[in-house]
């Protein structure tokens, strides 16, 4: 894989004079020419639970190096508003699932309608019974 | 120009030019045209992929420096109620930043990568953050403007094809209403306000005017055409189109006020088109080209904290992880 140095350009600098104070008193020129190096860390599938009682969903991802750390960043991206009973993280590389070319094996699933209630009717027969037993 | 493609002529020919195994573009445009969405583990044109990452990586960095012009005003916030309003907001700009980074990382490009791309200047963001915000009622005009024109770009998009752009923006855009609010409740304040006030307003009014009508991109007339990207829904509205609309929205909010726009040709036709000067299209190509206001100072801003805080991530870093790519 081709370094991340690689990528940054050493344009000529010149002193930033900014509306905001705080950036007036960086030292923007210190680091400026600091080494890159790459570092990645792992991601987290957060889910999150609304109410007591209620089905936790998958509400996306954060960078974390450990599961403590994943957990605060889920609670600043993924609980800022509204309610929340609580989050679990779970390292990406530890869910296993599907390939989305297998996505046929459930294609025939809606037509099992004998799974559903819907499929059993029986009013028809009992109204025939009925009238032909004077019931 | 903010989750917006824009082609040059070159890109546009290679992007028209590309050739995909002709089973599998009919599956996935037949799916697209279903009205489905495409999934990060399923099979997409390399042009797809390729102009997605360039559209959700330049929305995210558009997130992360937009908050910059802003974040300079939460230490000089005029009172408690707007500080924490702005605060809650920067936060939300960077959070939306995070979650679009993810979207653009379920397609292949690394998070690192990305910021590397940002501070090295190859990958861009929207121009507008590249003007100052020099008072407080600067924070009025972006918070309700430059937010109003965003959730139009957003909204817009949201109605994409790809599954994990669009459940990000989703969230985006019901954060974004209340920055809207927000913008909007600062806004009324001040053009209710006192002279002083209303003055301050209406001056960071005329300058955010020119920089708002480039915000869309240019004219249709002078961009590239793609229809693949339309056909695979990844651009939804022309540039026109969402200006138009934007225009449509906004420029009523602006006159019920009785503030003015810095814009003599500015009126809408009988056909229901707004027509504006010329909003001097140079200057929107200089300061895309980095020869703005505020270039210098954002990507400065951005490479001190990438570099000064690097550390920190190196000392978090467990070597024994193996980074994969995010499921959705």
């Amino acid at each position: 894989m081709k370094s991340n140095t690689d990528n940054i350009t050493s344009s000529p600098r010149h002193p930033i004079t900014s509306l905001d104070p705080r950036i007036n008193r960086l030292d923007l020129k210190r680091v400026a020419e600091g080494e890159q190096t790459a570092s990645h860390l792992v991601t987290w599938e957060v889910f999150h639970q609304e109410k007591r009682g209620k089905q936790p969903t998958h509400a996306g991802i954060v960078h974390a190096s450990t599961p403590e750390m994943a957990l605060m960043f889920a609670k600043e991206q993924y609980a800022r508003r509204g309610k929340t009973t609580n989050l679990w993280v779970v390292k990406t590389s530890d869910v296993y699932t599907f390939s989305s070319e297998d996505e046929e094996i459930f294609e025939t699933t809606p037509e099992k309608t004998f799974r559903d209630p819907g499929f059993y009717k029986v009013r028809e027969r009992i109204e025939a019974y009925q009238a032909k037993n004077k019931i | 120009m903010y989750g917006n493609t824009s082609l040059t002529a070159e890109e546009a020919k290679v992007l028209n030019a590309s050739v995909e195994d002709p089973q599998k573009l009919e599956a996935f445009e037949a799916r697209i045209t279903r009205g489905e969405k495409i999934e990060p583990g399923d099979w997409m044109p390399e042009q797809y992929r390729k102009q997605l990452i360039r559209m959700i990586e330049q929305h995210a960095h558009s997130e992360i420096v937009g908050a910059l012009p802003e974040g300079t005003w939460i230490t000089r916030a005029p009172n408690f109620k707007r500080k924490l309003a702005l605060i809650a907001k920067v936060q939300d700009e960077i959070g939306h930043g995070q979650l679009l980074y993810s979207a653009a990382e379920t397609l292949g490009k690394t998070r690192e990568q990305m910021l590397m791309d940002l501070l090295s200047g190859k990958s861009k963001y929207s121009n507008v953050f590249n003007y100052p915000a020099n008072t407080w009622a600067d924070m009025a005009v972006i918070g309700f403007l430059v937010d109003g024109a965003a959730i139009v770009n957003q909204i817009i998009n949201s109605k994409g094809s790809y599954g994990p752009y669009c459940r990000a923006l989703e969230r985006i855009c019901y954060e974004e209403s209340f920055h809207l609010k927000q913008g909007h409740d600062n806004f009324v304040y001040l053009a209710t306000g006192t002279p002083v006030q209303r003055a301050m307003l209406q001056e960071a009014l005329n300058r955010w005017y020119r920089p708002l009508l480039h915000f869309f991109g240019p004219s249709d007339r002078d961009s590239q055409h793609s229809e693949k990207l339309m056909k695979w829904r990844v651009k939804l509205a022309s540039n026109d189109d969402m200006r138009n609309q934007f225009l449509d929205q906004y420029v009523p909010k602006i006159y019920e006020l009785g503030l003015t726009l810095p814009d003599p040709e500015l009126k809408k036709g009988d056909d229901g088109i707004w027509v504006f000067g010329d909003p001097d299209w140079d200057e929107f190509k200089r300061v895309i080209n980095g020869d703005g206001p505020c270039n210098k100072e954002r990507i400065e801003v951005r490479r001190y904290s990438e570099l000064a805080h690097r550390w920190v991530r190196e000392a978090l870093l467990n070597p024994n992880e193996k980074y994969a790519i995010p499921m959705a």
